[in-house]
C-alpha cells in the first residue's frame, strides 16, 4: 500500500503554494533599495580585433553612471575553469584565458566588450546604442574538423592551435582494441552528430550585486544551481574576495538544466560594479542575450564501431569523437567529453575491450558546456545507435542483441575497461519491464492500423545507464577537477522539536523541500511539516556544492541521512539521561524515546527541549543543543539504468515525425517521491524528444547564430510530447549510500534521444536508410527517404 | 526620449495611476511600476506565454502589449484571481497533478487555462494540448498539466 508521508510517499509539494500564488521569488524579483540597471553590449561578429572602443558619448548620456570596457578589469582574473584533463601524452589541456570583458579580441556572436550601468534600465540600453566601438572582422571558425586544419584561423592567438586536448581512454588499450576490430567476425561503424543545444530553462539568468562598505561586504542574488561554488570560483579566482565578505545568494530558481551550474562573466561583473559604484547594480538577461551568453550543450561528431563475433557477442568498441568547446572553456567543459563520457562507453553491455578518443576544439561559438546528462547522453546515444545498426547488419533482433550482451545480475559488482565499477542493476529486469510496458507483442497491430492510414510507424527501443551521484573527491581529483564534490547538511532541531536543515544542494524545480523533509522526517518519526529545508545562500547553509548530475538525493540526501543519524545519537544520550537508563538500552522510534523492557519513554519534544533548557541534563558528558552537520562524500557513483521505448508515426509525404508513444523503465534504486521522480522523467524525456526531433542550435559558417530566438530554435511544446508510460518498479537499490538510492533527474534526457532516432528507423526500415542525423526535422526525414527512392 | 505619459490601469479591479513610456510594455509596468511579479518574462517575444495576463477576460502576451493599450481595459494577473473558483480549483488540481517543477511559467499557463476553461468547459486532451501549445514549460514534459486542465474542468463542471 502507498504511504502517505515520509520515505515513498508522493507526498504533495510544499513548495507549490507560492508557485501556484505567483509567490515565488525568483532573482528578477530581488530589487535592492537604489539599484542600477546594467546592460552588456556583446559582438555580433564571430571574431574580431578591437581597435578602439569609444564611450565618450554614451557616458554622456543621461543617466548613465558609468561605461565599464576591458581596462576596467586590468588586475581581475579571467572566468575560471573547474576541470583540466590531461591528453594522451600526459600533458595538461590547453586553457586560455576568460576575461570578464573580451581584451584585445572578441570571439563569438554575444562575446561582451563592454556594459552600461544607468539608472534605469531604458537608459542603460539606449545610451548602449551610443557606444562607438571599432572592431575588425577575422575570419572565423566555426567548424571543428576545419579549425584543426594546419593554418586555421586561431580563436585565441597566444595557444599553439584550436585543440584543447586530444584525450585517449584507456590509452594502453588502444592496440589492443585496434587488434580486436580488425580481426573481428563483423564490425558495424556509424558516423553521427550530437545536435548542439539550449538549455533554455525558462528563467532566463539574472545578477544582483550590492556591496556594504562599511562592513566590505559583498552579496549577489544569482540564478544559480550552486551558490557556493559560484562564490569560491568567482571570489578566489576572479575578484580576490575571501568567502567571509560574500555571500551568494540563488533564491528560487527557474530551471537549470545544467547551464545554470557555471560561473559567468555577468555574476562577477555586477559583483565588481557594485563596489565600484557604490550602488547595487542588476542586470537581467533577455532571452536573446540567453541564446548568445548561455553555455551550450552536446555538439560533438563522433564515429563509432563496434566488433562482435557470430553471434553478435560484442569484443570491442572504438570511438573517436570531436567535442566542441567553443570559445572559452565554460566551468566544467572539458569534463563532459571525457571523464562523463568515456567512462560511460559500456552502456550495459559487456564489452571487453574499448577505447574512447576525444578531441577537444576550439571554435568561435558560444562555450559548450553540461546539459542535462553532460556526457551520458553523447555516450548512450552512439552506443545506443550503433547496436541497433549492428543488429540489423547481423539479422538478430535489437532487444535479443541487447540482451546478449547485458551484463547479468549476478555478475555485480562489475568492472567495466573504462575504469568504472558498477554497484548493481538488473538490465534483463528494465527490458523485460519495458517490453511489457510498452506493449511490444500490440505493436504489429497498431502498425497495420498506422499503414491503414498512410503512415509509417516504428517502434524503438534503447537501454541506458549514467553515472550519477558525482562524485568520490579523491577520484575525481586524480581525474582533474578543481574541486571536491562532497555534500553538505546541517540538522538544526529547534527547542519545542521543528527543524531545520540546512543543504549545500539547491532545488530549482526538483522539489527538495518536499523530498528531502520526508528523509528527515522518516528517520526521526516526526511530521514532514515540522521540518523546513533552508538552501540557496551562502550565509545560510553549510559549504556545498550544489544540484547537477542527479546528485542531490544521492550525496545531498546521504549528507542529511549522516547528520541525523548524529541528531539520534544524541538525543539517545539525552534521552537515556531524562529515563535514568543506560544508553545502550535506549530505543527510538516514531518519535518516541523508551527503554527495552520498560515502560519508561519520553517524547521526542522533551528531548528537544532539555537540551536548549538543560537543567536536568548531563553537562559533565555532552553539550547543550542539538544541532549537528555532516559533509558526505560518496564511495562511488550511483549507476541508475533502464529501458526506454518510443513508438512514431512517420508522414511519408512530408516525413514529419509524431512522437506517438513513450515507455521508459527506470531503475532508480529506491525512491523517496514518486511523484516527483515521475515528473523528473517526464521532463527529461521532454527534453530529449526535443533533440531528436525540434531543437538544433545552428551557426552558419561565418559563426552567426542563426537559431537565436524561439522563432528559429525549436522548443517541445504540448502537441510535440505524448503521454508518457513511466514504471520504476525495477529496484536495485545503490550499495554505497545510506539511502540506496541512485538519482533520477538526466535518465530521461539520456535513455530517449537513440530510442526515438531508432524508433524512426524501424518506420523507415523498407528505404533502408541507416541513419539520420538529429533532429529528424521533416526535411531531413524526407531527404533520407527521397535519396533512398532514388538510390543515392 | 523620455515622454512619459500618465494613464489610468484597471488591475485586479483597482484603477491605478502610473506614468510609463510610450513604448513600455504591460508586463514591465506591471512587474515593476505596480510589483505584480506573478507573471513571468520568459522570452519577450511573445512565444512562452510566462507573461499571459487577462486582458477583459482573454489571456494576452503582456510582453507583447503596450502599457498605454491596456488603459481602457480590465487587466487581472494571477493575484488577481486568487479567488476565482476556476483559479482555485485549476490550482488544486495542478499541485494534486504535480502540474509544475521550477514554477517560473505556471502564473503564465493557470492563467491561459482560465481563460481556455471559460470559453470551452469540457475541453478534450487534444483541445487542450492545441491551447497549451501556446506556452513552453522545460520542466514537466506537459503531462500532468493536460490531466490537471482536464480534472479541473471536470469538477468545475461538476462532474467529479
Amino acid at each position: 500500500m502507498p504511504k502517505d508521508s515520509g520515505i515513498g510517499a508522493s507526498s504533495k509539494r510544499r513548495e507549490d503554494l507560492r508557485f501556484l500564488t505567483g509567490n515565488g521569488k525568483y532573482t528578477d524579483d530581488v530589487n535592492v533599495a537604489g539599484q542600477s540597471h546594467a546592460v552588456f553590449v556583446r559582438s555580433d561578429l564571430a571574431h574580431g580585433r578591437i581597435e578602439s572602443i569609444d564611450v565618450t558619448e554614451a557616458e554622456a548620456a543621461p543617466g548613465v553612471l558609468k561605461v565599464f570596457t576591458a581596462k576596467d578589469f586590468e588586475g581581475v582574473g579571467g572566468v575560471p575553469c573547474g576541470w583540466c584533463v590531461t591528453d594522451k601524452h600526459g600533458e595538461p589541456m590547453q586553457e586560455p584565458k576568460h576575461p570578464v570583458l573580451a581584451e584585445g579580441k572578441v570571439r563569438h556572436v554575444g562575446d561582451p566588450y563592454a556594459v552600461v550601468v544607468a539608472e534605469t534600465l531604458d537608459q542603460a540600453r539606449n545610451a548602449a546604442e551610443l557606444i562607438d566601438a571599432d572592431i575588425t572582422e577575422l575570419p572565423a571558425v566555426v567548424n571543428m574538423k576545419d579549425a584543426l586544419k594546419d593554418g586555421a584561423t586561431k580563436v585565441h592567438d597566444d595557444l599553439t592551435s584550436n585543440l584543447c586536448y586530444d584525450w585517449g581512454f584507456v590509452e594502453e588499450n588502444k592496440g589492443a582494441v585496434d587488434e580486436a576490430i580488425r580481426n573481428a567476425h563483423h564490425v558495424t561503424t556509424l558516423e553521427l552528430v550530437n545536435n548542439r543545444l539550449i538549455a533554455n530553462p525558462m528563467e532566463p539568468r539574472v545578477a544582483v550585486g550590492e556591496y556594504d562598505p562599511w562592513k566590505d561586504e559583498h552579496t549577489l542574488w544569482t540564478t544559480s544551481q550552486n551558490p557556493h561554488v559560484i562564490r569560491l570560483l568567482m571570489g578566489a579566482f576572479v575578484l580576490g574576495i575571501p568567502e567571509h565578505k560574500l555571500r551568494v545568494i540563488a533564491p528560487d530558481v527557474g530551471g537549470g538544466f545544467g547551464t545554470k551550474i557555471f560561473h559567468y562573466a555577468e555574476e562577477a561583473f555586477c559583483t565588481f560594479a557594485a563596489k565600484a559604484l557604490k550602488r547595487p547594480v542588476k542586470w537581467t538577461c533577455t532571452r536573446s542575450e540567453a541564446f548568445m551568453s548561455d553555455a551550450h550543450g552536446r555538439d560533438h561528431v563522433s564515429k563509432i564501431e563496434l566488433a562482435m563475433d557470430e553471434s553478435g557477442k560484442f569484443l570491442a568498441l572504438r570511438t573517436d569523437t570531436y567535442a566542441n568547446m567553443g570559445a572559452y572553456l565554460s566551468t566544467f567543459a572539458p569534463s563532459v567529453p571525457t571523464w562523463l563520457h568515456g567512462t560511460l562507453m559500456a552502456g550495459n553491455y559487456i564489452t571487453p575491450l574499448i577505447y574512447v578518443n576525444v578531441k577537444a576544439v576550439f571554435t568561435n561559438t558560444v562555450p559548450v558546456d553540461a546539459y542535462r546528462g553532460a556526457g551520458r547522453p553523447e555516450a548512450t546515444y552512439q552506443l545506443e545507435r550503433v547496436v541497433d545498426k549492428a543488429a540489423r547488419e547481423m539479422g538478430i533482433d535489437p532487444v535479443e542483441l541487447r540482451r546478449r550482451n547485458f551484463i547479468n545480475k549476478d555478475q555485480f559488482p562489475y568492472d567495466t575497461p573504462v575504469a568504472v565499477t558498477y554497484d548493481t542493476g538488473d538490465y534483463h529486469a528494465t527490458m523485460d519491464k519495458l517490453l511489457e510496458i510498452s506493449d511490444r507483442d500490440g505493436f504489429a497491430a497498431r502498425k497495420a492500423e498506422s499503414a491503414a492510414r498512410g503512415k509509417l510507424r516504428g517502434y524503438g527501443v534503447a537501454h541506458y545507464i549514467e553515472a550519477c551521484g558525482i562524485a568520490p573527491s579523491n577520484l575525481v581529483g586524480q581525474l582533474g577537477a578543481r574541486a571536491g564534490l562532497y555534500e553538505s547538511a546541517t540538522v538544526r532541531v529547534n527547542a519545542t522539536g521543528s527543524i531545520s536543515v540546512m543543504t549545500g544542494s539547491h532545488s530549482h524545480g526538483q522539489g527538495h523541500e518536499t523530498s528531502f523533509a520526508q528523509v528527515v522526517a522518516d528517520m526521526l518519526g516526526i511530521p514532514e511539516e515540522q521540518i523546513d529545508i533552508i538552501h540557496g545562500d551562502t550565509a545560510r547553509t553549510p559549504m556545498g556544492m550544489g544540484t547537477y548530475g542527479s546528485r542531490s538525493i544521492a550525496v545531498g540526501g546521504s549528507a542529511m541521512v549522516r547528520a541525523t543519524e548524529k541528531i539520534i545519537a544524541k538525543a539517545k544520550k539525552i534521552a537515556s539521561h531524562l529515563m535514568e537508563a543506560s544508553e545502550s538500552d535506549v530505543e527510538f522510534a516514531n518519535g518516541q524515546f523508551t527503554v527495552a523492557g520498560t515502560d519508561k519513554s519520553v517524547a521526542w519534544g522533551d528531548v528537544c527541549l532539555a537540551a536548549y533548557v538543560p537543567h536536568n541534563y548531563p553537562l559533565e558528558d555532552i553539550e547543550p543543543g542539538l544541532e549537528e552537520t555532516s559533509f558526505y562524500d560518496p564511495a562511488n557513483f550511483t549507476y541508475p539504468s533502464g529501458g526506454y521505448c518510443c513508438e512514431v508515426e512517420v508522414d511519408p509525404d512530408t516525413g514529419k515525425v509524431d512522437v506517438v508513444a513513450f515507455s521508459a523503465a527506470d531503475d532508480f534504486g529506491n525512491v523517496i517521491n514518486p511523484m516527483i521522480v515521475e515528473g523528473q522523467v517526464h521532463g527529461g524525456v521532454a527534453q530529449g524528444i526535443g533533440q531528436a526531433v525540434l531543437e538544433n542550435c545552428v551557426y552558419d559558417e561565418n559563426g552567426q547564430l542563426l537559431t537565436g530566438s524561439y522563432m528559429d530554435y525549436a522548443m517541445p511544446r504540448a502537441y510535440d510530447v505524448p503521454m508518457f508510460t513511466v514504471d520504476h518498479s525495477c529496484q536495485t537499490p545503490c550499495t554505497h549510500n545510506p539511502l540506496g538510492v541512485k538519482g533520477c533527474g538526466e535518465a530521461g534526457a539520456i535513455g530517449s534521444p537513440p530510442a526515438i532516432v531508432n524508433a524512426v528507423l524501424d518506420a523507415l526500415n523498407d528505404f533502408g536508410i541507416d541513419h539520420i542525423d538529429m533532429p529528424l526535422s521533416p526535411q531531413r526525414v524526407w531527404a533520407a527517404m527521397q535519396d533512398a527512392k532514388s538510390g543515392a | 526620449m523620455s515622454d512619459l505619459q500618465a494613464i489610468r490601469l484597471n488591475v485586479n479591479g483597482v484603477t491605478r495611476a502610473v506614468s510609463v513610456e510610450p513604448s513600455a510594455s504591460l508586463a514591465d509596468v506591471l512587474r515593476q511600476e505596480l510589483r505584480l511579479t506573478a507573471l513571468h518574462l520568459g522570452c519577450e517575444h511573445g512565444v512562452c506565454g510566462a507573461c499571459n495576463v487577462l486582458l477583459n477576460g482573454r489571456a494576452v502576451r503582456a510582453c507583447l502589449t503596450l502599457a498605454v493599450q491596456a488603459e481602457e481595459a480590465e487587466v487581472k494577473t494571477l493575484e488577481g484571481l486568487s479567488a476565482e473558483q476556476i483559479a482555485v480549483t485549476l490550482k488544486e488540481c495542478f499541485r494534486k497533478f504535480r502540474a509544475l517543477q521550477c514554477g517560473f511559467c505556471t502564473p503564465g499557463i493557470l492563467v491561459l487555462a482560465v481563460d481556455l476553461i471559460a470559453a470551452n468547459p469540457d475541453p478534450s486532451e487534444e483541445e487542450v494540448r492545441d491551447w497549451l501549445s501556446g506556452n513552453l514549460c522545460r520542466c514537466t514534459g506537459y503531462q500532468p498539466i493536460v490531466g490537471a486542465i482536464i480534472e479541473a474542468a471536470k469538477r468545475l463542471r461538476g462532474a467529479v
